[in-house]
C-alpha cells in the first residue's frame, strides 16, 4: 500500500497521426516528477523524454505513465536519466505503473534509463502493454539492484503484453530483501546485479517467427506464444546488461 | 477425497515421463550454479517460489473447474522460453496417457481432443487429480513437490551427490512448500471470479535463459 503523504504524480501522451506523414502529440501532459519534453523527431516519429523534475519514486509514492499511439503514430518515448528508487520517510512502498496502448498500423518506442533499486527502496512496476493486431512495439525495461556496491532494495516489476486481446507474456520479477526466497540464487540471479526485459512486437511475426537463440550465457531471445519476441539477459553490471540488450534487438532485425 | 489416490498422483514412479526431466538442473550444473547440497537448495528455493508457484496454482485452478483452455493460454504467456513451452507440453501428453488409463473421465478426454499434442504439463495435472476426486490443494502440492523433487533427484545423478542429502533439502523445502501450495489455492479460488490473471506470474530470469542454452547442446543427459 502507498501511504496517503506520498506524491501522485501522472503522465499522459497521446499520439496520431498527422494526416501529412507525421505524428502529432494531442495530448503531452505531465506534472511534478513525470515532466514531459518534445525533443526533435526523425521524419515520421514524435520524439518524447520523461524528463526527472523531482527524485523519486520514494517510498509512499505512486507515479502513472498512460501513452497511447493511435492510428498512424510513430512514437518514441526515452528518458533524460535512470529512475532511482529511494526510501521514504515512512517505510511505505512506492508504486510506479505504465499503461502502453498501440492501434493498428502505429508504432511504439518505449526506451527508458535503467530503473536502480537503491537499499531500503520498496518499489513495485506494473507495465501493462496492450497492442492491436498489427501495432508494432519496441519495450526495453532494465533493472539494477542498487547503486554501486550497494544493498538493493526491494523491486518486484510485473509485465504484461496483449496483441489483440491475448496476452502472450505475463511475468514477474521480484528480488532484494523480502522477495521470495531463492531470487539471487542458482536459478534467479545468481549474483548478477543487473536483469533487463526487451520486448519486440510485429504482424510480420504472426508468419515468419523469430527463432530462438542465445547471445551469451545470461542471454536469450524467445519467440513468445504470439506474434512478439522476448530478450532476457542477467549481467554483472548495467552497462554489460545493455550491450546484451542491444545485440538482442540487433539479431531482431 | 482419497489419500491413497493422492499417493498414487504424487509417486514419482507414476509413469507420467517427469524423470527424463531435470527442471533446468542440468544446465545450471554445467554452469557452476549448482556445486553442492547448499546450492541445490537454493536452487530448488528459487525454482519454489517462481515457476512451481505458477505451475501449482494453473493445477489448482484446473482442478477446481477453471476454463482449462484459457489456464493454458495462461501457462504460455507465463512461459516465455520456447524450450520450456515444448517440454511442458510434452509433459502434458505423456500425463494425459497415464492419467486417461488410470482415472478414465470425460474432461480429461475433453481436453486430449481440445490439445492433441498435449496441453501445459499443470493443467493436466490439476484435471486429473479432477478425475481422481482430488482437490485443488492436492493438485497445488503434486505440482509444487514435483518442482522441486525433479531438480533434487536430477542432482543425484548429475553431480553424484549423496541421495541422503539430496532428500534432506527436499525436507528443508517442506515448511516454504506448504505456503506456496496454501498461496496457489488462494490464488486459484481469485482465478474463479477474477480471471486467470489473478495467478502467479514469477519468473526465474535463468531458469528461462539456461533452458534456452540447455535446449541447445547436441548431447544431454535430460530432456529439459
Amino acid at each position: 500500500m502507498t501511504a496517503p503523504g506520498g506524491v501522485r504524480a501522472t503522465a499522459a501522451i497521446v499520439a496520431r497521426g498527422d494526416g501529412r506523414g507525421g505524428t502529432s502529440l494531442p495530448v503531452l501532459e505531465g506534472e511534478g516528477p513525470l515532466a514531459l519534453r518534445r525533443t526533435r523527431g526523425s521524419g515520421t516519429e514524435a520524439r518524447v523524454m520523461l524528463v526527472g523534475a523531482m527524485s523519486g519514486p520514494l517510498g509512499g509514492d505512486h507515479f502513472t505513465v498512460d501513452a497511447r499511439a493511435e492510428q498512424g503514430a510513430a512514437l518514441w518515448i526515452g528518458s533524460a536519466a535512470a529512475t532511482l528508487a529511494l526510501p521514504g520517510q515512512d517505510k511505505a512502498a512506492a508504486r510506479y505503473d505504465v499503461r502502453l496502448t498501440v492501434a493498428d498500423g502505429a508504432e511504439l518506442h518505449w526506451l527508458p534509463e535503467q530503473l536502480i533499486s537503491a537499499h531500503g527502496s520498496d518499489l513495485y512496476v506494473g507495465t501493462r502493454v496492450d497492442l492491436a493486431t498489427s501495432a508494432r512495439l519496441v519495450l526495453r525495461e532494465e533493472q539494477v539492484l542498487g547503486r554501486t556496491g550497494e544493498e538493493p532494495g526491494r523491486l518486484t516489476s510485473r509485465l504484461t503484453v496483449r496483441i489483440a486481446g491475448r496476452c502472450v507474456l505475463d511475468q514477474e520479477l521480484a528480488c532484494g530483501p523480502g522477495a521470495p526466497g531463492g531470487w539471487d540464487g542458482p536459478a534467479g540471479l545468481a549474483g548478477h546485479r543487473a536483469v533487463g526485459q526487451l520486448v519486440v512486437a510485429r504482424p510480420e511475426f504472426a508468419t515468419a517467427p523469430p527463432a530462438a537463440r542465445v547471445l551469451a550465457d545470461g542471454a536469450a531471445v524467445m519467440p513468445l506464444p504470439g506474434p512478439a519476441a522476448l530478450v532476457t539477459a542477467v549481467a554483472p553490471d548495467a552497462l554489460r546488461l545493455r550491450r546484451l540488450l542491444d545485440a538482442g534487438l540487433a539479431s531482431l532485425c | 477425497m482419497s489419500r491413497a489416490a493422492l499417493l498414487v498422483l504424487a509417486d514419482g514412479r507414476f509413469p507420467a515421463g517427469g524423470h527424463a526431466h531435470s527442471g533446468g538442473a542440468e544446465a545450471a550444473v554445467k554452469a557452476g550454479r549448482i556445486t553442492d547440497a547448499a546450492s541445490l537448495e537454493e536452487f530448488c528455493r528459487g525454482r519454489l517460489h517462481t515457476g512451481a508457484a505458477m505451475t501449482a496454482a494453473l493445477a489448482a485452478a484446473a482442478a477446481l473447474g477453471v476454463d482449462p483452455t484459457g489456464l493454458d493460454r495462461a501457462a504460455d504467456a507465463r512461459t516465455p522460453s520456447p524450450a520450456l513451452r515444448v517440454a511442458a507440453r510434452k509433459l502434458g501428453r505423456q500425463l494425459m496417457r497415464a492419467a486417461r488409463a488410470t482415472w478414465p473421465h470425460p474432461e480429461l478426454d475433453a481436453l486430449a481432443q481440445r490439445f492433441p499434442k498435449g496441453a501445459h504439463q499443470p493443467v493436466v495435472l490439476g484435471l486429473t487429480a479432477r478425475a481422481a476426486g482430488l482437490g485443488p490443494e492436492d493438485a497445488a502440492y503434486c505440482s509444487a513437490y514435483e518442482g522441486v523433487s525433479g531438480p533434487a533427484t536430477a542432482v543425484v545423478r548429475l553431480l553424484g551427490l549423496d541421495p541422503f542429502d539430496a532428500t534432506a533439502v527436499l525436507a528443508r523445502l517442506a515448511p516454504e512448500l506448504d505456503r506456496v501450495a496454501q498461496d496457489a489455492v488462494d490464488a486459484a479460488r481469485r482465478a474463479m471470479t477474477d480471471g486467470v490473471d489473478a495467478l502467479p506470474a514469477r519468473s526465474a530470469p535463468l531458469l528461462e535463459i539456461g533452458a534456452e542454452v540447455h535446449a541447445g547442446w547436441p548431447v544431454r543427459l535430460f530432456a529439459s
